[in-house]
């Protein structure tokens, strides 16, 4: 029975250390965004690295999406005669989901692999311990530019693959599928909502924030040189996927009630 | 300037420091010798509070930095330059990024004066004309001689270098030895230079430290451990694994 419990206990207890680790860098992120001064230059290569950098695999992510998407919702709804509603529904799925969504599994997978791989090398190459050593706090140094560019970059990245879905969904429904242009856009205009978008940036911003702190966090508890960097990185990017699509239901549920989706 | 009193750590089950007390008086240069995995490095590592000890005190130009946070130990930190056993070298970084890299977190902006410094310590570690080079390209002794130059470019009060001549060619691990010795003799820094390599502690100590399963086993000058008798050190100095001394 105690064997139960301890084998029970342990995972457990190892997952809120976790946790508490995370909430910890955040804390110490925030406090270190209010009191200290931002080094500008980390700060927009970072920007660079995440926001510039990502924005091929986002378009690419939205425009294939939004088209595929649009062909899916016309296929279905013409057969019941409102093939012309394609454009309110993914415009208003590619706002409140798609695009948050999608968007933050490309960026965990591209930037949060490359964060926590960085970060880890410099744990366990002792480049960490120099920045201590030098009295450069390596939350300051290594987090914070990072935290902000891709609070600033996320929300961005999200509009780009919105637009970006909405457009090739329209050309695919008007090129391919025969819609009429304007009926598609009457109804999108008249379904898609200003909540809806703030809905994607609010979502965006939250999805930056925990990929952003879960690789920061494997990189710098990075051990045992290149394996564990290795294992580092892995765990960054399935812990950041994972982390995005749970806090996207509750998000969703949340905001729901905020900015309750239709027209109202 | 530096007073350990009974540090003990212990890493995983093994008890890797089991009560060192040490003292290093300013402008002394002390070698701390020991065998490979003793606790060296790891004892190092504590007085510039990159470990806490789990038992102990460790007193910094009066100050116990035990108990710091890391934002408290930045201020004991500028006054100690640490040289690391791979040189730590930010990768990302050319040489002259390195070594100018304390004086710009330090505030200063100006590319002449951060141009002008690197020159001149670039110039101390004998390794004029190479500041454009990535750390990737550099041999090991050069990697640990630009960590140096990062090390003491904000002159600090102290020094403490993790096996500076480790994996080096005598004549490279010699002109380490030398620039020790220059900067004690030049600026009057404190060094505390943890080595198993005996010509080295034997070339750059005013005192040596023995560290023997976790504790200082032996302190004095070169001269006193030369002429000890004792056979735990006469193993050591003369390597012999044989264990006569046990």
């Amino acid at each position: 029975m105690v064997r139960f419990f301890n084998a029970l206990g342990t995972p457990v207890l190892a997952f809120f250390q976790y946790l508490g680790e995370l909430v910890l860098l955040a804390g110490d992120t925030f406090r270190s965004i209010l009191t200290h001064k931002l080094r500008w230059k980390l700060f927009l290569n970072q920007v660079v690295e995440i926001g510039l950098l990502s924005q091929l695999v986002v378009v690419i992510t939205g425009a294939f999406t939004g088209a595929v998407f649009a062909a899916q919702t016309f296929f279905q709804f013409n057969k019941i005669g409102m093939g012309s509603a394609t454009g309110a529904v993914v415009s208003v799925s590619i706002c409140r989901e798609l695009g948050p969504v999608l968007t933050a599994l490309m960026v965990a997978g591209r930037v949060g692999a490359a964060m926590s791989a960085e970060i880890g090398t410099m744990k366990v190459t002792e480049q960490i311990d120099a920045l201590r050593a030098l009295a450069v706090y390596p939350t300051d140094y290594l987090v914070v530019p990072r935290a902000l560019a891709m609070m600033v970059s996320m929300p961005l990245l999200v509009a780009e693959c919105i637009a970006v879905g909405i457009a090739a969904g329209y050309f695919i429904a008007i090129s391919l599928l025969e819609i009429n242009g304007t009926y598609y856009m009457a109804n999108m205009v008249r379904w898609t909502r200003n909540r809806d978008i703030i809905m994607a940036l609010s979502k965006a911003f939250c999805f930056g924030i925990l990929i952003v702190f879960i690789s920061c966090q494997k990189g710098l508890s990075a051990r045992e040189g290149a394996v564990g960097v290795g294992r580092a990185t892995t765990e960054a990017v399935v812990n950041s996927s994972l982390a995005v699509l749970i806090c996207n239901f509750f998000l969703t549920m949340l905001l729901n009630i905020i900015y309750p989706a239709g027209y109202q | 300037m530096i007073a350990v009193r009974s540090v003990a750590k212990k890493i995983g089950q093994q008890e890797i420091l089991r009560g060192v007390d040490l003292e290093v008086a300013t402008g002394e240069t002390l070698a701390i010798i020991g065998r490979s995995g003793g606790g060296k490095s790891v004892l190092l590592k504590h007085l510039v509070g990159l470990m806490t000890p789990d038992a102990g005190e460790i007193w910094i130009d009066g100050h116990n930095i035990i108990g710091m946070n890391e934002r408290q130990l930045g201020a004991i930190r500028k006054k100690i330059g640490i040289l690391f056993q791979s040189g730590a070298l930010f990768d990302s970084m050319t040489v002259e990024e390195n070594i100018a890299f304390p004086l710009r977190e330090a505030g200063e902006k100006d590319p002449k004066v951060l141009h002008t410094k690197v020159e001149e310590m670039l110039e101390v570690i004998e390794m004029e004309g190479q500041e454009d080079k990535m750390p990737e390209s550099l041999s090991g002794g050069m990697k640990k001689r630009v960590g140096l130059a990062r090390s003491i470019i904000r002159r600090p009060s102290c020094v403490l270098y993790d096996e500076p001549t480790s994996g080096l060619d005598p004549v490279v691990a010699d002109s380490i030895n030398r620039l020790i010795r220059r900067l004690q003799q030049r600026l009057g820094m404190t060094s505390v230079v943890v080595t198993h390599d005996m010509k080295s502690a034997f070339d750059v100590a005013n005192h040596i430290a023995y560290l023997h399963e976790g504790r200082i086993y032996f302190h004095g000058t070169p001269t006193q451990l030369q002429q000890a008798r004792d056979p735990i050190l006469q193993d050591f100095l003369l390597g012999r694994s044989d264990g006569r001394g046990d």
